[in-house]
């Protein structure tokens, strides 16, 4: 729009897209046996549960919200996916059911609180978080689920994670070569492109955005404002749930101690897609990106033999620059005027 | 000639390639008020930043005093002496503060001293609220306070610096009149006091109460200067707008059927309840001093409150609408006031924010036609005349004046019963005024228009017929010809019960 070519446009449009294939470039040179279908499938495998909880936040990020109970809801999903199936030996369809709606569930109470109470949105979803972590040991008093373990009446749980459940994060599916894309991986792109097409083509995505940046000119011009804010609410709770089930469905058992990266990597998956393209605001593509590029970063320091305590560093480092992109870089060339 | 207190010299900046000062030569004599006029977009609002420090010059030179001024900053602006007071009371004051430490903030800023003497304090921010006549309670937070006190708070807060020049832009856009008076007054003693005023005001009125000479600006550049004993307004305007300014002619059309009506409706409580009737094919215009009940009037007719009392109908049909979604589905509309905290989406560009109420209407099953939008969009641009690039442009880069223009065109672009606009005149040049005035009179065939405005001139310009309203309640209906202006100043003013009613 701006006619000449402007060397700081270009750098905030393309500079994060260019540093991935930058990215991808050094590790296929340095690290042997990154550039493979294989190394490629296992980048999109370890993003696909961070990813889908990234998109979650994106829609709240969207409404001018945050969504901090994220982390906490998918754990949530994975005790109460071993607890349904393991101890009232339940079925895969009911126990995948009751994750989705305790997602949805945890979501409009969050929204609840933010809607109606007028708790802010940090506040309202970090006192969630605690409230989720707390509750979701109670049932076991603190003890991980699996099959045989021994109850607190003091009988034995029985039931066992079901084959079909387990498919779910274990199956893979024939792409080219056997057994290459792992379903998580499609449960990600769908829900990405889902994502993306109903906050960038429906008006509903519209409104949202039109929420986030003004919330006061969106109730004038008739939007519901509280019931939009509750559906991104619910929306993210109910994808939360999602990565749950699948994290479940990947380890199978409901392991306490797994989860504690998931809130820290979808923030950050989302808060790095404002930089991609420029946008410099939440948006589903971004996201997308901003949790590979996470993905591709530490797959290939993992190859070139990093050691794992870095990685945390890595990705606050990666995040700070992305954010340094978007509101340094986009700011400085001005939007205010006169 | 009397003594400068700044004089700049062949100033340009620019914003990318977007050159807005260019070349601007002008002097602010000390103890006088020096009025700077000009159209949205002129340049005033850059030429102040780089006088408070805001921006830097790309070229030119200020000389403070005689002596070369280049603040790095606004607080080294404000240590030099150069005093801004802006538009939006709230920059000049920290809410949740008490007024003490508001008044004494620059020198808290500045100081080295780690504890705060607090009685030494208030011993000083009450000789400092004293100076401009603030004579309230310095330990009252001021957000406890009026918009006027606050203002006067910021004011208070310049004048301790004892300031060279001190500029004052749109400082009466949110104030009574009465109010206002109080700052005229003010300014009235500082200018003997021998401070140079950069005083920037639309409003002729203020013009005209305050001006010992006018500057006009246009296109970046100073296009006309008016000084002596007889000020030449209409010099100035034409100066500001480079052609002249001709007077609204108007005729009054006959009146269609009757949109809305209102029975013994009733504001607030203990305010008199009264009857309106909105017919087709009339431009209303609704005037009265700030606190009037004109936001009340629109809240309950936009569905943002309920009436205390009374019925409205819409073409016939019960009309309560409990949110401004049922006033839109019912076809009853409202353009806002205070475009930027109301109607503005910033993020949006000027299709999105055009579009805004009415995707329904640009998509089909949930999805957005994007070429239904843009359509929409380029038709209002062009029959509302708004100056951009193009449909796609960010609305922050469109001047005060485009950005109110594309607010009136949302609401203009699909057909309403009901049109409310209110205050759509608000911080617009006199020529996009005029522009939005023609554009409501065009359209107004179809529905019913009320129009809100708080000053006269924009309601003789648009109405058909003028309605004032006083304590919550309508005191008086003029027919926009011959209007008795000594009774419709009386109604404005008077409480209610000691003026009648009666229609002219």
């Amino acid at each position: 729009m701006n006619g000449p070519f402007n060397t700081i446009d270009f750098a905030i449009r393309y500079g994060f897209l260019i540093l991935m294939v930058g990215l991808v470039v050094f590790f296929s040179i340095t690290a042997e046996g990154f550039l493979s279908p294989f190394s490629a499938v296992f980048i999109l495998q370890s993003v696909a549960i961070t990813g889908i909880l990234a998109l979650g936040v994106t829609a709240t990020l969207v409404v001018g919200g945050f969504d901090l109970s994220i982390g906490a809801v998918a754990t949530s999903a994975l005790m109460l996916s071993a607890y349904v199936m393991v101890v009232w030996e339940m079925n895969a369809v009911t126990a995948v059911i009751l994750c989705l709606l305790m997602g949805a569930g945890v979501g409009l109470i969050n929204g609840l609180l933010i809607v109606k109470m007028k708790v802010p949105d940090l506040l309202a979803t970090l006192g969630m978080m605690f409230l989720l972590v707390g509750l979701q040991r109670i049932p076991t008093e603190g003890n991980s689920i699996s099959t045989g373990m021994a109850l607190p009446d003091g009988s034995v749980a029985e039931g066992t994670f079901s084959e079909a459940f387990l498919m779910l994060g274990r199956h893979r599916i024939a792409f080219i070569v056997d057994d290459l894309v792992p379903l998580s991986v499609v449960f990600l792109l769908l829900i990405a492109l889902l994502v993306w097409g109903f906050l960038e083509l429906t008006r509903h995505g519209r409104l949202m955005y039109a929420i986030g940046s003004n919330a006061q000119a969106a109730n004038l011009a008739g939007v519901n404002v509280n019931r939009y804010r509750l559906l991104a609410y619910m929306i993210s709770g109910t994808l939360a749930s999602v990565g749950g089930i699948l994290l479940a469905a990947r380890l199978g058992r409901g392991d306490v101690a797994s989860g504690n990266n998931l809130l820290l990597d979808a923030v950050a998956a989302a808060l790095i897609g404002y930089a991609v393209l420029g946008a410099s605001k939440p948006n589903a593509f971004g996201t997308a990106i901003g949790a590979l590029f996470v993905g591709i970063l530490l797959q290939g320091l993992t190859m070139l033999n990093a050691p794992y305590y870095t990685q945390d560093f890595i990705k606050g480092a990666v995040l700070v620059i992305a954010l340094v992109f978007t509101f340094a870089l986009s700011g400085r060339n001005g939007r205010v005027r006169h | 000639m009397t003594e400068a207190a700044i004089t700049v010299t062949g100033l340009h900046k620019a914003f990318g390639r977007n050159q807005v000062l260019r070349g601007v030569d002008m002097v602010i004599p000390v103890g006088q008020v020096t009025v700077l006029m000009g159209a949205n977009g002129a340049g005033k609002s850059t030429l102040v930043k780089v006088l408070s420090g805001v921006h830097r010059a790309d070229q030119g030179v200020i000389l403070l005093a005689g002596q070369p001024y280049l603040p790095a900053n606004p607080s080294a602006a404000l240590r030099a002496g150069v005093v801004t007071v802006h538009q939006s009371i709230n920059d000049g004051v920290v809410p949740d503060l008490d007024i003490a430490s508001n008044l004494m903030l620059d020198f808290l800023a500045d100081g080295s001293a780690m504890f705060i003497n607090r009685r030494a304090l208030r011993a000083q921010a009450r000789e400092i609220a004293a100076a401009v006549g603030l004579t309230v309670d310095v330990t009252r937070r001021v957000s406890d306070l009026s918009l006027a006190d606050r203002q006067r708070v910021a004011i208070a807060r310049a004048m301790a610096h004892h300031p060279k020049l001190l500029i004052l832009d749109e400082p009466t856009s949110s104030l009574s009149a009465a109010e206002a008076e109080r700052l005229f007054a003010l300014i009235d003693q500082l200018r003997a006091q021998g401070v140079a005023i950069l005083y920037i005001s639309h409003r002729m009125s203020d013009i005209r109460r305050l001006a010992d000479r006018i500057v006009s600006m246009r296109d970046g550049a100073i296009s006309g200067l008016t000084e002596g004993p007889k000020l030449d307004y209409t010099g100035a305007v034409r100066a500001m707008l480079g052609r002249e300014m001709t007077d609204v002619d108007l005729a009054i059309p006959p009146r269609g059927k009757v949109v809305l009506q209102a029975t013994g409706l009733q504001l607030r409580p203990g305010s008199r309840p009264f009857d309106l009737i909105c017919p087709e094919n009339e431009v209303i215009a609704v005037v009265g001093l700030v606190g009037a009940g004109k936001s009340d009037l629109a809240s309950v007719l936009y569905g943002l409150a309920k009436p205390v009392g009374g019925r409205l109908t819409l073409d016939g049909a019960a009309y309560a609408p409990r949110t401004p979604a049922e006033a839109i589905a019912a076809g009853v509309f409202m353009a806002a006031r205070d475009r930027l905290i109301n109607a503005v989406v910033p993020d949006f560009n000027i299709t999105r924010n055009l579009t805004l109420p009415f995707l329904r209407r640009h998509s089909r099953v949930q999805f957005l036609r994007t070429k239904s939008e843009t359509i929409t969009a380029r038709r209002m641009i062009s029959e509302m005349g708004v100056v951009c690039q193009s449909a796609n442009d960010p609305i922050l880069t469109l001047s005060g004046g485009n950005q109110q223009k594309v607010m009136v065109a949302r609401w203009m672009s699909q057909a309403s019963r009901l049109l409310i606009l209110d205050e759509p005149f608000q911080g617009v040049d006199i020529q996009a005024r005029r522009d939005i005035g023609a554009k409501i009179r065009a359209t107004a065939n179809t529905r019913a228009t009320l129009v809100l405005v708080s000053e006269l001139d924009e309601a003789f310009e648009v109405a058909d017929r003028i309605l004032v309203l006083s304590e919550g309640s309508l005191v008086g209906e003029h027919r926009n010809e011959n209007i008795n202006m000594a009774r419709l100043m009386a109604e404005m003013t008077d409480a209610p019960g000691q003026t009648a009613g009666q229609h002219s």
